[in-house]
């Protein structure tokens, strides 16, 4: 299906109703963001959040589009088509890609509100996670002997996080 | 749990106790959060996601709560019953919809739900009826406390909570208020309204019927930033706004009682007759006929019809609720019959009158 507003291929769907009258309405990523419909849901403020992808990050557009997260492997060009990031390290992977679009949706860079109450004010941990990748990756492998020792690793790494 | 537990009841939020219940039908606030030691969701293999599913049945479920938790499996449920909780808000269209290992935990009243493997391993959520903001907070900031001592957070000092969608990091706080505002609709100043809120950055939305169309005049607002805005802060943004609505909304009903009162009375009355006499009735005309009846109740058009009957009509009407209630699945145009009859039968067993 077509976009309505231009020729590209419609990807956002829904209706909009005013004073009780549906009309069904079929745009294109850009399109809709473009339009700020009101009634957009949370679904679609996603598909504005491409759009803004495309926009945004234009400068750093051929450096960003050879980055891979070296945890979950996303590239950012998978990112910039989905939406979506791949883990908690994406943040730091990404983060000249991200800023810009952080500030566009949020107008803000940094965090300001609730921090959990267990945690030391440090660095994010990451390592468990690259664990259980490592081990994901050797299952994958049929690594079966290498997959057993990171599997002790983990079991280690909560063990002493438990105790914390 | 068995959904068909549920099916005779509604979740407290609808019940209309809570403030402003005249307008505000209920209010909602959702957390996302991720796990700092698995990929997200959309990342994640099966067996992480199944993995992540434990760690909630055997330490998130188990937490202490005001009620008892409980674990419901949702890629083992048939279409009908994840239909059934999509409609009753314990979960998104989108868990339903899902692939692979995925859950919701839920207490008795429904007040507290926790989507698991949506779009972020957690989506805790607290539903409130009436405009009760800062109570949903503390329900949910104190949930939120305990489920932190059993699964660990990702977190991080810059860019806060860290969520599978950038418009999500930071508080991950999404708080959303139901409102019916069937006079800004008939007085045609709805547009004007949403044109406003847009402009400070909050979302609205149609509730109920497909997708997100608006219908039976209940419209959603929620907050937009997560980052850079602490939770209070948007808390008290999201609530003034509300007042504001509120108030247009009442003068609008004040409005078209002193000026249109005839013309309303008739709709109202018609509405209600339609109602109690159809013999069949699609999900959108009962929306439309039960926004009528319920502004008739709020503005004194109608009485001997509680407010709560009304909000649960609006839920079990609707088409995976209808045909729980009626113990089979049901097509289309029996669909129509059953909720017709359904209909019948609970207006006449309260006998509401027009005034
Ligand atoms: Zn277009
Ligand atoms: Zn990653």
């Amino acid at each position: 299906m077509k976009c309505q507003l231009c020729p590209n291929p419609a990807t956002v769907h829904f209706t909009k109703v005013v004073n009780k009258k549906a009309t069904e309405l079929h745009l294109c990523t850009e399109c809709a963001a473009r339009q700020q419909i009101p009634s957009l849901g949370e679904l679609s403020l996603s598909a504005i959040l491409q759009s803004l992808i495309g926009q945004h990050v234009g400068p750093q557009a051929e450096e960003m589009s050879r980055l891979t997260c070296p945890t979950c492997g996303l590239k950012y060009m998978e990112f910039r088509r989905e939406g979506r990031l791949g883990c908690p390290r994406d943040y730091a992977s990404f983060r000249v890609g991200l800023e810009p679009i952080l500030r566009k949706v949020h107008r803000s860079t940094r965090h300001v509100g609730k921090v959990p109450r267990r945690r030391q004010p440090s660095e994010i941990d990451l390592s468990l996670l690259d664990l259980r990748q490592q081990l994901r990756r050797a299952v994958q492998a049929e690594a079966y002997e290498e997959a057993a020792r990171i599997r002790d690793q983990i079991r280690e790494k909560e063990a002493a996080n438990e105790s914390r | 749990m068995n959904p068909d537990n549920l099916v005779q009841t509604t979740g407290e939020w609808l019940r209309a106790t809570g403030p402003e219940s005249d307008v505000v039908v209920s209010t909602r606030i959702r957390l996302a959060r991720n796990h700092a030691a698995y990929p997200f969701t959309n990342r994640a293999s099966p067996h992480q996601k199944a993995e992540i599913e434990a760690i909630v049945r055997e330490k998130v479920a188990q937490v202490d709560s005001d009620r008892p938790l409980h674990f419901i499996n949702i890629s083992k449920l048939g279409q009908l019953d994840r239909q059934f909780l999509v409609e009753r808000q314990l979960i998104s269209r989108e868990l339903a919809n899902a692939e692979g290992p995925r859950a919701v935990v839920v207490d008795d009243r429904e007040a507290v739900s926790i989507m698991v493997n949506e779009e972020d391993h957690l989506r805790l959520q607290v539903m409130r009826s009436g405009l009760a903001l800062d109570e949903a907070w503390q329900d949910i900031d104190s949930v939120d406390d305990r489920i932190e001592q059993v699964f660990d957070y990702a977190f991080s000092d810059e860019f806060g909570y860290l969520t599978a969608c950038p418009t999500n990091v930071g508080t991950g706080m999404r708080a959303s208020v139901m409102l019916h505002l069937p006079a800004l609709v008939l007085t045609k100043q709805i547009e004007k309204v949403f044109r406003a809120l847009q402009k400070i950055n909050l979302v609205v939305r149609g509730l109920y019927g497909e997708g997100s169309r608006a219908s039976g005049d209940f419209y959603q607002i929620s907050n937009q930033v997560t980052l850079g805005k602490s939770e209070s802060a948007a808390l008290t943004e999201i609530r003034e706004v509300n007042r504001q609505i509120i108030e247009y909304e009442r003068q609008a009903r004040t409005l078209i009682i002193k000026e249109t009162r005839q013309a309303i009375q008739d709709r109202v009355a018609r509405a209600l007759g339609t109602l109690q006499s159809a013999t069949m009735m699609t999900s959108e005309e009962t929306m439309e006929l039960l926004s009528s009846v319920r502004l008739g109740v709020n503005v004194g058009l109608v009485t001997g019809l509680p407010i709560t009957l009304v909000n649960e009509l609006f839920l079990h009407t609707q088409p995976a609720h209808l045909q729980k209630l009626m113990g089979t699945q049901l097509d289309g145009e029996e669909r129509n019959a059953a909720r017709a009859r359904y209909l019948r039968t609970r207006l006449k067993e309260a006998g509401p009158n027009p005034n």
